[in-house]
Order: structure tokens, then sequence, then C-alpha cells
């Protein structure tokens, strides 16, 4: 007796602490699978960006269709999902899942378990799907698959006894996983002759196709020249093309998909907003009666202002921010003004990685030359009017005798650390405003620890404090769990006595001295010396609670006159007058770009 | 038309470690290059309108007295055989103390030189040695010695400040030394550590250090003062003289007005364009004083470069622009041109205006670029 289509189909996802080699396996599958040949094989196959090869990071989700000639005969079609690794893109991951039956779950055998790692089988946990463990990098002379395994035991409780034993960057036991796949992995379920239901798990906009709606077909089937309909937003639509994943391709296919299949659709969809992800997709004439249960909206936690160096492109940045929406829905911007860097955008980001890569997508993708304003959540202020503001911008928090009291949101944080670093990850957490919660030995060296933090305590540049302090050897998973009073000010930052709002932050009571002073004492380095002495100050409302003076300028002159050459004199001058068109006007004094996020960076 | 003429000698006994100037000791070359120089000052006359005529010259490189002297006489003569000479045409060639001997100033005085830049840089003969020269600086007190008993020559000396290991006394003294041969002109430079130099290579080695801008600018305002009360006029950025006795040929130089330079990488101001001519010493030769092969990337300039230029060169003189011969020469005024700017640094300090001509401050001249570079 043959398979039916569905009995042969494998949908799975592979999950993974970033650097564990999630990527590399997905690349060896497609290789293994003959669905690249060598030559066309390119490292990262899934990881489509430019940035996403660079940082070694998977950003978006991609999908990617194999067939496997198995050792039982048959051929399985397999439906590979990548999922980024990062917290900032826990959203991402958990839309691939729910396109899923099974995951891989990959363990570094010489690292073993991490934070994200965790994190991630939660997730997955949470969606249902079957985990399988492999452990990776067993070419590693630190590899310890035994450890490894009885951590994944232990902690986990899944059972790591067949995990395959493999090295994705040699191909080394690769097969293994591919075999386990179809016996481990369930095949999906669900009815062909049902109305459609598709669950929208991600889209992509092309300027050609319009939007390209990425689904898993959980009931029915949707076919080229159906009228379906979006089952939250109502929007309707006929699809024009329905497609299986190549590596880096879309693939049509006549017969459209079944019920259990991964693919896409298009249906000349100019609005991205009427493809919203976590969206069903349902047949127009012959309608499902229920929804399935979507996505939570993935909402900004950190939010930091854009402008255009060159205040003559501000239309571009609209432009290119609109662009980027397309394919982003976490990403959120509205204009706003500051005196010191005029028309820009308050854009919200899921994080601080989501931030510089949005950031490095515009300067890079669209050629825009920007400068950020420092990071900031999002606080809870209750006036005395009983009004409460949702604040994301220091600038506008309202004057002090009309706030009752201030919120500010938390997160639950696991950090997994050598024994050794305990002690010093402590004092981070203290220094942040932590509050522990308690300690796990995983084994003998290894500590998970558990704190409540401030999120705005971590955006900065936690995550660097924390690989610094444990030589690298930590690592961090968090998510946001409320809001919780707490005494914050606005820290104002004057230079030669006039208000740069674009420098203002919110921080709490504590830390304000010492932020202020070293706010100060960064930009002293950044502003370049002028004809008259310039006086730095922060300040809380009218106390100034640091100052720095930069000096004024002693010495800057050509003394030579280079014979007769004045183009070469003209061309130096020419570079000075360049530098000086990066600086912004704040009263007389000439800033320069980066002093707006030099604040970034304090603990350098 | 009257203009200005610099001709290049781009040889040199030695390299000094500062000396970025296209220079280099090649002793072989020098016929060969001389006859060339020739060629294109024959050429270049011959391009000029008739009524051209010179009113400053200078011969400088280099060192143009390595040179011996039948090729010195050969420059000589064709200068004075091609060109037309004004009346009051100021003429300056440089020299290095030991490159200056009798047998050179006969060569020399049988032409109407009028002028000497002799290169000295400090009276202390260890630092002398330390940024390379090869002299000492009583071969210099002989060149001054010859110079003055067999010509009538006007003397510049040119001194350095803020040289590594050079203290503020020691300056100091090469200024009181120096005043005591009540020479006409001085040049008073700040060293400036150029990339591709000896010192450029030293400093990225970590080998030397520049001096604190507290003692550079000690050093400056010493020299200002010092000087004044000996007698001396600053008019310039690094320029001092006794009154009357300012070099004309700079001067074409930081009015704008027309020069022609001749020679081995040799500038030009001429006809609103500036052009340089061929740097590279074979390609010069053979060039054998084709004007259109030698003279490289012309560039017109515009009436807002003109503009520009007219500012930066002429607030380094400390006479400064006077606002009338600006409207005159761009039809504009200088108000209605740069408001911003000009407001801008009176208010801080770095500009004076007064009596219709506007100057760098005392302060103004230390931090010149900061103003200059405004004006772009």
């Amino acid at each position: 007796m043959s398979l039916s289509k569905q009995e042969k189909i494998r949908n799975f996802c592979i999950i993974a602490h970033i650097d564990h080699g999630k990527s590399t396996l997905a690349d060896r599958i497609i290789q293994m699978t003959g669905t690249l040949t060598a030559r066309e094989m390119q490292e990262q196959v899934l990881d489509n960006m430019d940035l996403e090869r660079e940082r070694g990071i998977t950003i978006k989700s991609q999908a990617v269709r194999l067939v496997y000639s198995a050792k039982d005969g048959e051929e399985y079609i397999f439906n590979l999902i990548d999922t980024p690794g990062h917290v900032d893109f826990n959203y991402e991951v958990s839309r691939s899942l729910a396109a899923c039956e099974g995951a891989v779950l990959i363990v570094d055998a010489a690292q073993g378990i991490e934070a994200q790692t965790l994190a991630n089988v939660y997730l997955a946990l949470e969606h249902d799907l079957e985990i399988m463990p492999v452990i990776n990098k067993i070419d590693l002379p630190s590899a310890d698959p035994d450890r490894v395994k009885e951590e994944i035991e232990d902690i986990i409780g899944l059972d790591a006894s067949d995990a395959p034993l493999i090295s994705a960057k040699t191909g080394l036991n690769v097969e293994d996983v591919l075999e386990q796949i179809v016996k481990v992995v369930p095949p999906p379920t669900g009815d062909v002759d049902a109305p459609l239901k598709a669950l929208v798990f991600d889209s992509l906009y092309d300027p050609y196709k319009g939007v390209i709606v990425f689904c898993r077909i959980k009931e029915g089937q949707i076919k080229k020249g159906m009228k379906v309909r979006m089952m939250v937003t109502g929007a309707e639509f006929e699809v024009v093309e329905v497609g299986t994943f190549g590596a880096g391709q879309f693939r049509p296919s006549e017969e459209g998909l079944i019920a259990g299949e991964v693919g896409y659709f298009t249906a000349s969809i100019k609005n991205v907003q009427d493809t919203r992800v976590g969206d069903t997709v349902t047949d127009a004439n012959n309608p499902a009666t229920e929804a399935l249960p979507g996505y939570k909206q993935a909402n900004p936690m950190v939010y930091c202002g854009l402008y255009p160096a060159d205040g003559a492109k501000y239309g571009d940045l609209r432009d290119s921010l609109e662009k980027l929406q397309l394919n982003d829905a976490a990403l959120v911007f509205e204009p706003e003004t500051s005196v010191a860097l005029g028309f820009g955008f308050r854009c919200g980001f899921l994080g601080l990685l989501h931030m510089e890569i949005i950031q490095e997508r515009l300067e890079r993708e669209y050629n825009l030359d920007l400068v950020t304003t420092a990071p900031n959540v999002i606080y809870k202020v209750h006036q005395t009017n009983g009004e409460v503001i949702e604040l994301s911008n220091p600038a506008n928090l309202p004057d002090p005798s009309m706030i009752q009291f201030m919120e500010e949101p938390m997160v639950k944080a696991k950090i997994i650390v050598p024994s050794d670093y305990v002690g010093a990850v402590m004092d981070l957490c203290q220094e942040r405003r932590g509050n522990y919660f308690g300690m796990e030995y995983l084994e003998a060296t290894r500590t998970v620890l558990d704190y409540e933090l401030p999120l705005n305590e971590i955006i900065y540049d936690f995550f660097d404090a924390l690989k610094s302090r444990t030589r690298g050897y930590a690592s961090f998973d968090y998510e946001l769990c409320g809001y919780q009073e707490s005494k914050l000010v606005k820290l104002d930052i004057l230079v030669n006595k006039e208000i740069v709002d674009a420098l203002s932050l919110i921080v709490h009571e504590s830390s304000a001295a010492n932020k202020g002073r070293k706010i100060a004492e960064k930009l002293k380095k950044e502003i370049p010396r002028h004809l008259f002495e310039i006086p730095i100050q922060a300040a809380i409302g009218n106390k100034v609670i640091a100052r720095e003076t930069i000096s004024a300028m002693r010495k800057d002159v050509l003394a030579k006159c280079y014979g007769g050459d004045i183009s070469r004199k003209r061309k130096l001058l020419e570079k000075q007058k360049e530098g000086k068109k990066r600086m912004r006007q704040v009263g007389s004094v000439e800033v320069p770009q980066e002093a707006f996020m030099s604040v970034l960076k304090l603990d350098e | 038309m009257q203009i200005g003429l610099y001709f290049h000698i781009p040889f040199c006994a030695s390299k000094c470690y500062y000396c970025d100037f296209l220079s280099f000791p090649k002793q072989k070359e020098q016929e060969r290059y001389m006859e060339a120089l020739i060629q294109e000052i024959e050429k270049t006359s011959e391009s000029l309108p008739l009524e051209t005529s010179v009113k400053s010259i200078f011969i400088g490189g280099g060192t143009p007295t390595v040179l011996p002297p039948f090729l010195l006489d050969r420059l000589m003569k064709a200068i004075v055989t091609h060109f037309k000479l004004e009346p009051s045409c100021e003429w300056t060639i440089e020299a290095n103390p030991g490159t200056i001997e009798r047998d050179k100033i006969e060569v020399l005085r049988k032409y109407p030189i009028t002028r000497i830049s002799l290169g000295l840089q400090s009276t202390h003969n260890d630092l002398l040695k330390s940024i390379g020269r090869l002299h000492r600086f009583e071969d210099w007190e002989e060149s001054i010695r010859l110079i003055k008993a067999y010509t009538s020559w006007q003397i510049n000396t040119d001194l350095m400040f803020a040289l590594p290991n050079q203290s503020f006394e020691a300056f100091k003294e090469t200024l009181e030394t120096i005043v005591k041969y009540d020479l006409e002109h001085l040049s008073v430079y700040a060293l400036i550590i150029e990339e591709g130099t000896t010192f450029g290579d030293l400093y990225e080695e970590g080998k030397i250090k520049e001096v604190p801008e507290e003692l550079d600018r000690k050093m400056y305002h010493y020299a200002q003062t010092y000087l004044k009360e000996q007698g001396y006029t600053q008019y310039e950025i690094s320029n001092w003289a006794k009154e009357g006795y300012e070099c004309k040929h700079n001067l074409v130089y930081w009015q704008c007005e027309p020069y022609i330079g001749l020679g081995l990488g040799a500038h030009s101001l001429y006809d609103g364009k500036r052009f340089y001519n061929e740097e590279n010493l074979e390609k010069y030769i053979k060039a054998a004083g084709d004007l259109k092969k030698l003279r490289h990337d012309e560039e017109i300039l515009t009436p807002k470069m003109m503009m520009e230029e007219y500012i930066f060169l002429g607030l380094r003189l400390l006479s400064g622009i006077d606002e009338i011969a600006f409207e005159e020469k761009f039809g504009q005024s200088i108000w209605d041109a740069y408001p911003y700017q000009l407001n801008k640094w009176i208010k801080q300090g770095a500009l004076v205006h007064d009596k219709k001509r506007i100057y760098l401050s005392h302060y103004g001249l230390d931090v010149c670029n900061e103003i200059f570079s405004s004006f772009l």
C-alpha cells in the first residue's frame, strides 16, 4: 500500500541558540536532498539578506521545500522552515512554529544548553511540536556529547538517547537527522475536502507580484483562480499564483496546495496591511466558520528617534521606512520634530538588535545617512488629573508637578553562566536594578540565574556588559512581564546652557548622577573645540548634577604657503568644511552627529 | 598686464626631515632639466601677450643654488632675454647656507636680482642636525657675510618653531641672535608634520611628537611681541618685514594676482585659471617645454571660487581685506556675499571690522583655518 500525499509530508523547523549551527545544518540538509547542486550552494542559503550572512543571524523566517528519498524507499516532502534565534525575533519564531509539526533542536556539543535553547524549547512545547534533539559540532576537540545528552534529559526532560551526533559543518551523520525526521516528526493532518483554512505565517512584498503570502494549509486546498478571503481583515482577492519554496526562489504549482502543505500564493495584493500575519485565509465562496487561532501581535518595546543626516532626505527616509514596513509588521514609526535634529521619525522596534538591523538596512539598502537618538522604552505616566500617557519620547514628559507616578516595563530574564562568573553577573544585575528570583545548577559548573529587570536597563548595553564580564560565556534571554512603579526622572543635557532635546533621557533616580556624568564626559570628547569655552551640563529640572567644560580652541593654522599651490590649501580647507557639514547646530555650538549616539555606549 | 613668475629648481643637497616639497638630491639630471626649463621659458614667453611685464620673480626649490654656476648663469640669462621686467621688479632667489659661494654670487650679480632668501630654521646646531639640515649656524653666518660684502640684496631668512625637542628658550635665543644681523625680512613657520616625510614616518612610529599647543602658541606669541619691539612689522601669518620690505612675490599669491610657475610641478594662476606642471622629472624633461604636454588639471575659477580664495588668501595678510576693493573686484559687497560668516566671527572675536577693512584679530591668527574654511 502506498502512502497518501499527506502522509509523505514532514513540516519542521530547526531551533537553536545563536551559533549552535542552525543555518549550517539547514544548508547541509538542502544540499544533501539535492535541491541545490554544490555549485549553486552558497553558505547559509536561507539567510537571504547580506546582513544575515554577515552577522551570522537569521532575521526573517524562510521556508524551503525539499524532496528526500528515505531508506524505506519512499520519497518524502520536507518543508523546512528556518527561524530566527535572537530574543528580539521571538514572534517570528512562534509564527514559524505554528506552521510545523516538529522541531529539530540543535545543541552545541561543547557549549551545551544555553538561554535561547530553553526559550525556543518552551515555545515549541507551547505549539505542541514533536522535539527532536540533535547534538552538533561533535568534531570539535572540546565536544562532550555525553554531558550534553545528560543536560538535555535533566533540564528539558527530553529523551536524548537516540539524538544523532553530527557535524553540520562536515556533513557527518546528517543522514541520520533526515531519517529521524521521517520517523519522529508526525505527518500533518487536516481534511483535504473541508473548506479552506490557511494560516498566514509571513509575507513579502514584491514590486511585480504584490504581496507574496506565506501560508500553511490546515484544511482544504488552494488553487490558482480561487477567490479567497482574509478572515480577520475581510479583504478578498483572486489567487493569481500558488506554489512552493525552492531554495531562494518561488516554484509555481498548477495543482495548488492541499491541507498539510506549506507554500505561498499571490493575488495582486497591493497593501500588506490586508494580509496580516496570523490571519486565516479561507475560500470566499465556501468559507470556514471559524478562523484559526492567530498569533500575539508583536508590539514594539524599544523606541528611538531616526533623523536623516541631511535634512533634505526626510522624504526619502519616510519612503524607505514605508518599504521596510511592508515586510516587517513589527516596525512602527511616526513623524516627530526635534529642535536639534529637525524633522525625523520616532520608530518602535522589538528590541535593540531589531533597531540596529533596521538602521543598517536603511543605511545600506536605501543609502541613507542617519542620526539616531538613544533608545528608550515606553513609560506609563500617571498624571495628577487621572490620565495615563504612554510615553515613547522622553522630550514629551509632562512637567513633574503634573505627574503622580510613573511605571516602567519589566522583563523576566534567564541567564546561563559558568558558575565561576555567578558573582560577576549578580553584580551586574544589581547595578541594573535587578530583583533576584533564584538560581539553579544545570550541572556542577553551570548555573541558571533568574532575575526580574527593568527593560530600560537592558536595552543599551546589557548584553555587551554581560559578555565582557563573563568572557563571552554567558547567554541571556528575556520576556516582558508587565509594568512596575518606579522612581524615574528626566535627565536633560545642556550644551552651552541650552537643552538639547534629542539627548534627554528617562532614567532611574539612583543612576541619574552617574549617567549624567558619563554623558557629559563623552560629549566633551565628541564635540570639537570652538572659539569659545563650552559648558556641558547634565541636569534634572533646574538642578545641575554634572558638568564638564570644553576649552576654547588654541591653534588651527596652516603656517606654510606651499609655493603658489593654492589648490592644495583649498583642498585642506574644503576637507575641514566637509567635516562641519555633518554637524548639527545647537545654539552657537556645532555638535557632531556621532555625539547624539554616543550616549548609547556609556560603558566603554 | 603685470604678472609674477616662479621658477622651480627641484634639486637639493639632501632632503630635510620635514620637507614635503617637490625636491630631491639628483645631481646627474641637473643639466637636462635646465635645458627643458629654458625651453619652457621660451615657449611661455611666446605664449604671452606682448604687453606682459614681470613685477616679481621667485626662484625657489629645492635649493636653486646647488646648481653649478654655469647652469645658474644660463637660467638667469634666459629669464632676462625672454621676459620684460618692470624696473621695480623684485627678484628673489632661494639659497641654503653652504651652497652660496663667491663664484655663484659673481654670476648672480650680473643680473638684477634684488633679494635672497636663506633657509636657516634655527641657530642651534643640535636642532639643525635633528631636522636633517646639512649646514651649521656658522655656515649661515658666513653666507650672510659674503652676501653683505659683495651685494646690496635684501635678505630674508626662514626660521622654524614647534620643532621636536625645541625649548621655548632655544627659540627665543634664535630670534635674539637673528635680529642682530638686521635683515630686512623674516619668515617664521610652525613645523607641520606632513605625511610622506621622514618626520611623518617617525610620527607614525611614535618616535616624535608634536609639541604641546600651549608651547607652540607661546613661541608664536613671543615672536609677535619681540619682533615688533625690534622694528619688524608682521604683515602675514608667518611673515615679518622692516617697513617697505614686504615680499612682493608672496603678495601676488595672497592678493590673487596672476602668476605663472615654470619648472617641475610648478603652479600657476593665469587668465582666471589654475593649473600646474608635470610632476614627474623624466616626463617633464621629455616634454621639452611643450606647454600642452606640461600643464595639467586646468581649473577655471568660478566667480564663487575666486571670491572664496580672495577671502582666505587675503585674510592671511594682517591688513586683511579692503571692502571697497572687494566690491570693485566682484561687483558685490562682501557683506552681502558672506553675512553669516562675517557676523559670526566678528561676534566671536576672530575677525575685526574697522575703517572699511576686515582682518583677523590676534586670536583669529591662531585659529585662522576655522575662519577660512567657513567661507568655502
